[in-house]
């Protein structure tokens, strides 16, 4: 019975050992070294005494970063990837939840890591797998290990301007992988080009299938999604077949006009998720792209990674939404209406394996939208509230509609607006401020009143927020607009 | 030229544009500012920025970036 994560990885090294699974520009991982490197590190964190903890990875995008959280599940912990790039003050909030006692670094980090707050030990995660491997030791580890024990946790966008922590199981990575696979039909020929960052779930799409079914996986170089005409050369020269990318990075290729210049020639399948693809764009790829399949996925962070899939059947005009689809297998999804009834249109309302096990060390947060199943009192069952409103169209597919909330999607990534308004009012100069979200134009608007000019705003958030949730326009007001009652008017700030 | 800078200035108010050379290689663009660069400089200036022309060496200075805009304003 597969009860663990690295079960993928064993059964692989038994299959096709020295193939490589994992390659970006430096560097370039076997099964085999992946084994062997998750054996003797998970030896020298079990000696040290680490065992069923969160432990840091703060390492630049690499093989080895992927290497690393295999090494820290192989020893019976969890893995929590920060950002090389992530300022400091947004690290520290995450260490006060984890409270870690190691950070593993490579050379890139280990000098950042030693002045972040916390009483932890920073090692390079070269000196980690330097141990050699003790049979004994990673048996009695396995053997231990049940599939409810914690692999990661992922921290996304709170709006109270803390993230929070979502921490996931072997049993929901499983669930989602093997789910996942049937949909997407992955196989032993499948190149894999990743595009998201590691310190999400989104990369669990490239990372346990590559090992399921010993396929291979290139990390694409990040400033290669500056430049369109390089980026598919890159999908060109190393032959990638397959891509789940955020619609914001397939739109950069198809938008800046690429295709006129190059094709990709080897795609045959083009998932996508996270936003809404506009049609016209969707079409340039489709046209580019004539032989590979295009699936648009749908999920939250809190059910492990995608739920729902639509695998794009026929043509779509300008104006048209592409569906969500239909839930994975083994994934129920309820719509709950206002009235807490099951209903046509309402809320996405998770059930299953994929529901994760919560928001670390935040019960106040995990028991809002992890609840049990309002429509069942005979026993238990925890379900999880997306906060996404869908409908059930008359052809049987699921279309998202929208949040319930302030939270917007922009670049892919989830942020609460209230969370960039928190890192805002951190300033003592600021009055009162508020964000808005231009859908149209995907950008974040920022407007303020205070004492304070606009440089000095942005360089205080670039210091305390990641890369993506910086406004992309600042506003300075003589006064904030508000509403008859007194709220501010967000309305009339979006006019603006 | 100033156009530009503003333009330039609106993304990252605190880079002195008149200066730098190397404003990809040190990684003070990305590719969420390629994209808003782009989209601007073609309403502004009345030039279409192509793929082909999307290569690092035309947007590491301000300087390279006119330069590419002048030409395409020719054209």
């Amino acid at each position: 019975m597969r009860n663990n994560v690295l079960d993928y990885l064993d059964e692989a090294v038994l299959k096709n050992p020295d193939k490589a699974a994992f390659i970006d520009k430096k560097e370039s991982l076997t099964f085999r070294q992946l084994k062997d490197n998750a054996d003797r590190g998970a030896t020298y964190l079990h000696n040290e005494g680490y065992y069923n903890e969160g432990i840091l990875i703060y390492m630049s995008k690499s093989p080895s970063e992927i290497s690393a959280f295999f090494t820290v599940i192989r020893s019976g912990n969890y893995y929590v990837p920060i950002d090389e790039k992530m300022p400091a003050a947004r690290i520290n909030l995450i260490i006060q939840t984890v409270n870690p006692r190691l950070v593993i670094c490579d050379e890139t980090t280990i000098d950042k890591a030693a002045n972040l707050e916390g009483e932890h030990k920073c090692i390079l995660f070269k000196d980690v797998i330097a141990a050699e491997a003790d049979n004994v030791v990673l048996t009695t580890i396995r053997n231990a290990a049940i599939d409810v024990d914690p692999i990661y946790i992922v921290f996304t966008s709170g709006s109270t301007g803390v993230p929070k922590g979502v921490c996931a199981c072997h049993r929901n990575v499983i669930d989602y992988i093997e789910s996942l696979c049937e949909a997407l039909k992955f196989d032993e020929n499948t190149v894999f080009g990743n595009q998201t960052p590691l310190y999400f779930d989104s990369p669990l799409k490239e990372i346990y299938p590559t090992l399921k079914y010993c396929a291979t996986t290139y990390l694409v170089p990040k400033e290669l999604f500056m430049f369109p005409v390089k980026l598919v050369e890159y999908l060109n020269e190393n032959k990638i077949n397959t891509i789940c990318w955020v619609v914001s990075a397939l739109t950069m290729i198809s938008g800046l006009k690429a295709f006129d210049t190059i094709k990709p020639e080897h795609l045959r399948l083009v998932a996508f998720g996270s936003e809404v693809f506009p049609i016209k764009q969707f079409n340039m790829w489709k046209e580019a792209a004539p032989n590979a399949r295009f699936v648009n996925l749908y999920g939250p962070t809190e059910g492990t990674g995608m739920c729902c899939y639509y695998e794009v059947d026929r043509d779509f005009a300008e104006g048209d939404v592409i569906p969500i689809g239909r839930p994975f297998k083994n994934t129920g999804l309820m719509l709950i209406d206002e009235e807490g009834k099951l209903a046509n249109e309402g809320e996405i309302v998770l059930r299953g394996s994929c529901v994760t096990l919560g928001y670390f060390n935040n019960e106040e947060k995990t028991n809002e939208v992890y609840t049990l199943n309002p429509l069942i009192s005979a026993y238990k069952e925890i379900v999880y509230h997306t906060g996404d409103v869908a409908r059930r169209g008359d052809d049987g597919n699921l279309y998202f509609i929208s949040r319930k909330d302030y939270q917007i999607k922009h670049m892919g990534h989830r942020i609460e607006l209230g969370e960039i308004e928190a890192a805002v009012n951190a300033l003592e100069a600021i009055t009162i401020c508020a964000c808005t979200y231009n859908k149209e134009k995907e950008k974040i608007n920022l407007f303020y009143v205070g004492e304070i000019d606009k440089v000095a705003v942005l360089n205080h958030l670039k210091d305390s927020l990641p890369r993506y949730m910086i406004p992309n326009r600042v506003e300075k007001l003589d006064r904030m607009p508000l509403t008859d009652n007194g709220k501010i008017d967000r309305k009339g700030l979006a006019s603006m | 030229m100033e156009d530009l800078i503003e333009i330039l200035e609106g993304i990252h108010p605190d880079v002195d544009y008149n200066t730098c050379e190397s404003l990809i290689d040190d990684g003070i663009l990305d590719s969420f500012d390629i994209v808003t660069l782009i989209s601007e400089i073609n309403q502004e200036f009345d030039v279409v920025i192509s793929a082909e022309h999307i290569v690092p060496e035309n947007f590491n200075s301000a300087k390279a970036l006119y330069e590419l805009i002048e030409r395409l304003e020719e054209e």
